[in-house]
């Protein structure tokens, strides 16, 4: 285990999925895309090989807001929008604790959109999983902030008129340190980048399209339809050139005359253009633009995986410098001293 | 104000002849003249004195008024401070919008208030002396930087001719000093440019009063080298600035007289003594309460006046293990500090009203999830932005009512600079032992007031340890220990505080309602009527003192109850009664949530009781609901303290009605 985990105390017997689960009953509808994510978790967590009273999850409002009670973990359901405020306070004063952030599309780019871009920016060792299902769930129906344009809801029965947040763009632009995306029916995928994000010091985002079949359903079928993924889905992979499509047929390359990224037939003539993906790249244009590759309304060259995974200091590391620090240069606090000061007066009885 | 070093039913300082009330006529005149040595000048004693210094914000008017209380505290005297500034940075110079004043009472006997009335003015410009004349009784004395009072400052402020000329000002005792020029001249060996030079004419002024007073100067010349340690040549400057205006005193025959206020010997217990602000005393405070509860204390916070103190004061001690975190807004602010809570720390929220308003939510989460939690409300002028560096009390109602349902949590009001850390250390006891919220309502002018405190030794300060829960504390039906984490103590109904990193003791929390217990979700009709019951049933069991009630001639038919910051103006109308012959019987609220036990049997006792309050009767409407009696609510929404005679006056009406 790298950096980003050194702190928490490794479990002293094998683990396996079941002691994840917690005894709840889950109440998620029947065929919810978050039963995938939370087996996928439930079963990847032994692989971290933590203690499970260190790992905690913390969750806002919203359907997948309930995960934390289906943990076998320490958990908190907290309010609307602000579990990513609530988590950085525990995360900052606890480093021995592994801490995640279980959100959605409202819950995270809606009500809770402050604390999300401000947990970004400051590179708290938190992990981020945004279930995007595209529609407000709980609520029962009403279109989202990730909702196309034009969307038929309860709410905007002419249509919806706000465009949609892309998720991954808005991370990048709040300067976060690592962004992936994945799908919650891709059991292997999204393991694998459950992975990477667990392994990153620093606040991860990872934002997972998942399915709600009672009022958004099918809204990533592109992308799971074996067929139709092969156009519309992009795997990015750490030094590979970005390829997909049947036989790796379509390429992304650079457009010379803008800098923007497009997708190309790869021929034998551009094949050596082809860009290689480059997480750790220190700026972040390569990865916002291809976070713009995909089609908001079809979903078309929708790319997955880790867009940027840098290294940048850690907010709750350098909080705890900073008190050694203080500790070094004006020794252990003395209350006595402090009460005092240095302007005193003594009156004697 | 010296809640620390006495107690109002202290004689110290009784009204009428020599107290308060009499001191503005006894200025002008003398007590025990004390003739200097042949040729010296001549040194008059007097108990007490009121100064007011009042500049453009520019000026630097706070900090001459700091200085001029920190060499008072070293000097002995008891004090009582009254900052007053806009909210604006550096409103438009020379206007009467952008004037700053510092009000400073000192005696050599227990004082209680800021004082009504400045016995002498210090007016950097016409601004100041316009926006601060109403204030200032006849026979005063005023000292005028004249360099001012030219054309255009003066036209700026509405007057037509100049009133240090046209006889307006001959009532008072006006000395004429031109402040800017003396200044200038005393520098012009540094090299300065005019304008630099101009701005050390604040310590010109408080070298000169520094000798009308007896002050002893060695801590402000330390203060300033200190200050302007990186730009020396400044700082001898000021040193400068400071000497040549106590010299100026001393040579000039403007001034005839100096003054003498001897220590307040007698109104202090033994023991060390320091000056302290209302937001100092808080934030001491609270790393005390971490360190007696043994946890490392975590706040998170937004900036917002008059609270942001509290928040610079804890980020420059990381030394006593304090975290500090400035959030990006008042929600995530207390969203930290609520995490922090769950993680085990002593966890705080600092802000004033607007940001309680935005904290509601977490607040209710924090009722919830039954986490302590100190929310500290310095409470300022309101409705919305209101009056942000003005004082108020006007949030006790959205401290105990202000959420979504029944959401209950303990409230403990301060009721001095220095009962700040006090009150701090309460509010932490009970945030602790019943694992609830808790409001700690102090305000404006108790934030940024000062006076002389007690510093107390660490071993005084109570024991606030807590028990984290460390293993299963219930046993199920077929035997197996398990861990519930709504299984409450039977004496405070807290729950257990199992925090992250304890093995077996793995639990969800949530803002759902949760089953007795087991603390799983539950809709369950009568486990919800149970819940909400207990919480309160929890809040009400807060262990607080019973109200002490201050009656020495025991005949008294009127009580006065007051809480929070309106202690010093409340007790000082009481002594001036009492002075007069007047009976009256007072007690004071440090707990508004749950009353004290005693309360209702106390209100019972008078045929009449008062409530001063800095709102339009919130206390009055509390008391009413809960006790059936029938308050006379006396209120005041001006943005400043009461003064001691106008409460003195309403106190005296009641017992005359």
């Amino acid at each position: 285990m790298t950096e980003a985990l050194k702190l928490v105390p490794k479990a002293e017997a094998r683990q396996t999925m079941k002691d994840f689960k917690s005894d709840q009953e889950v109440r998620w509808c029947p065929g919810c895309g978050d039963y995938a994510i939370l087996a996928a978790v439930q079963g990847f967590m032994p692989e971290l090989g933590l203690a499970k009273e260190n790992i905690v999850f913390v969750s806002g409002i919203g359907c997948s807001s309930r995960f934390p009670y289906y943990m076998n973990t320490y958990g908190m359901h907290s309010i609307h929008g602000r579990a990513p405020a609530i988590a950085t306070g525990l995360a900052t004063s606890r480093r021995d604790l592994s801490v995640w952030v279980v959100t959605g599309d409202g819950d995270a780019l809606s009500i809770g959109g402050n604390h999300l871009i401000h947990a970004l920016r400051r590179n708290v060792n938190l992990k981020i999983l945004l279930f995007n299902n595209r529609i407000y769930g709980l609520t029962k129906g009403q279109y989202s902030p990730t909702s196309e344009v034009g969307k038929i809801t309860k709410s905007t029965p002419m249509g919806s008129l706000d465009a949609p947040f892309n998720p991954v763009s808005l991370a990048l632009g709040a300067e976060a340190s690592f962004v992936a995306r994945t799908v919650d029916s891709d059991r292997k995928h999204l393991t694998e980048v459950l992975r990477q994000a667990a392994d990153h010091p620093g606040t991860a985002l990872v934002e997972i399209y998942q399915n709600c079949n009672i009022f958004n359903d099918g809204a990533f079928d592109v992308l799971k339809d074996k067929q139709q993924a092969e156009e519309a889905v992009i795997r990015l992979e750490h030094g590979a050139p970005i390829r997909f499509g049947v036989d790796g047929e379509k390429g992304v390359v650079r457009d010379p005359a803008t800098g923007d990224l497009k997708v190309v037939a790869v021929t034998p003539e551009n094949e050596a253009s082809i860009l290689v993906h480059d997480a750790h790249s220190a700026s972040p244009t390569t990865a916002f633009a291809l976070s713009r590759l995909a089609d908001p309304d079809t979903l078309h060259h929708t790319p997955i995986g880790v867009f940027r995974s840098v290294d940048r200091p850690v907010y709750d590391a350098l909080m705890a410098e900073q008190l050694e620090t203080a500790v070094e240069q004006k020794g252990k606090g003395d209350l006595a001293a402090l009460l005092g000061g240095n302007d005193t007066w003594t009156v004697v009885g | 104000m010296t809640s620390q070093v006495s107690s109002p039913a202290e004689e110290a300082a009784p009204d009428g002849p020599g107290g308060e009330a009499d001191a503005r006529e006894r200025l002008a005149g003398q007590r025990g003249p004390t003739d200097g040595p042949d040729g010296a000048k001549e040194v008059r004693r007097l108990d007490r004195v009121i100064i007011r210094f009042a500049g453009d914000s520019g000026d630097g008017m706070q900090l001459t008024g700091d200085r001029f209380t920190s060499e008072t505290a070293s000097f002995g005297n008891d004090l009582s401070t009254l900052p007053n500034f806009p909210a604006e940075i550096r409103a438009p110079a020379g206007t009467l919008p952008g004037v700053s004043s510092f009000q400073l009472h000192f005696a050599d006997h227990d004082i209680l208030t800021p004082g009504d009335a400045p016995n002498v003015l210090v007016a950097m410009n016409p601004a100041a002396l316009k926006a601060n004349i109403a204030d200032v009784p006849h026979g005063a004395e005023i000292i005028v930087n004249t360099d001012e009072f030219t054309k255009r400052p003066m036209a700026k402020v509405g007057y037509d001719s100049n009133p240090l000329e046209d006889g307006s000002l001959d009532a008072y005792n006006v000395h004429p000093v031109p402040l800017t020029t003396l200044t200038i001249e005393a520098l012009k060996e540094y090299g300065l440019s005019r304008k630099e030079a101009e701005r050390s004419k604040n310590m010109f002024a408080l070298g000169l009063l520094s000798w009308m007073y007896h002050r002893p100067t060695e801590s402000t010349e330390a203060f300033l080298r200190k200050k302007f340690a990186k730009k020396p040549e400044i700082a001898e400057a000021n040193v400068t600035a400071f000497r040549a205006g106590w010299n100026f005193g001393e040579t000039t025959e403007d001034f005839a007289v100096s003054y003498e206020v001897a220590p307040a010997t007698a109104a202090f217990p033994p023991g060390t003594y320091r000056n302290i602000s209302g937001n100092l005393a808080l934030s001491y405070g609270l790393i005390a309460a971490a360190r007696q509860a043994d946890l490392p204390l975590y706040l998170g916070s937004y900036p917002i006046t008059p609270a942001s103190d509290i928040l610079h004061e804890l980020s420059k001690h990381k030394n006593f293990g304090v975290r500090t975190f400035q959030a990006e807004d008042e929600i995530a602010g207390i969203g930290a500090a609520l995490g922090a809570a769950f993680g085990g720390a002593l966890a705080v929220t600092t802000t004033s009203g607007p940001g309680v308003a935005l904290k509601s939510e977490t607040i209710g989460l924090a009722v919830s999830l039954e986490l302590p939690l100190l929310i500290v409300d310095i409470q300022r002028g309101g409705p919305s932005t209101g009056l942000p560096t003005k004082t108020e009390q006007a949030d006790l109602l959205q401290a105990m009512y202000g959420r979504n349902g029944e959401a209950p949590v303990p409230i403990v009001a301060p009721r001095t600079p220095g009962d700040c850390f006090a009150a701090a250390l309460d509010a932490a006891r009970i945030a602790l032992t019943y694992r609830t919220p808790v409001f700690l309502l102090s305000d404006g002018y108790l934030a940024n007031g000062s006076e002389p405190w007690r510093v107390p030794e660490p071993d005084e300060l109570p024991d606030l340890r807590v028990q984290f829960a460390s293993g299963p504390n219930h046993t199920l039906a077929d035997g197996t220990e398990v861990f519930w984490p709504y299984k409450r103590d039977p004496h405070t109904l807290a729950r257990p505080w199992a925090v992250p990193g304890t093995p077996g003791l793995e639990h969800r929390i949530g803002g759902i309602e949760k089953q007795d217990g087991t603390g799983n979700i539950s809709y369950d009709p009568a486990n919800h009527d149970f819940m909400v019951r207990t919480r309160q049933a929890k809040v009400d069991g807060v262990d607080v003192p019973g109200v002490e009630v201050d009656d020495p001639s025991g005949q008294a038919r009127t009580l006065v109850l007051g809480w929070g910051s309106t202690y010093g103006p409340i007790t000082a109308a009481v002594r001036r009664v009492r002075a007069g012959g007047g009976a009256v019987a007072q007690a004071h609220l440090r707990h508004l949530n749950p009353f004290p036990g005693n309360l209702g049997e106390v209100l019972g006792r008078y045929e009449k009781v008062v409530v001063p309050e800095m709102n339009l009767g919130q206390l009055a409407t509390l008391l009413r609901a809960k006790y059936l009696v029938d308050i006379r609510s006396y209120t005041q929404v001006s943005g400043m303290p009461f003064k001691a005679e106008q409460l003195a006056t309403v106190l005296k009406e009641a017992i005359d009605d």
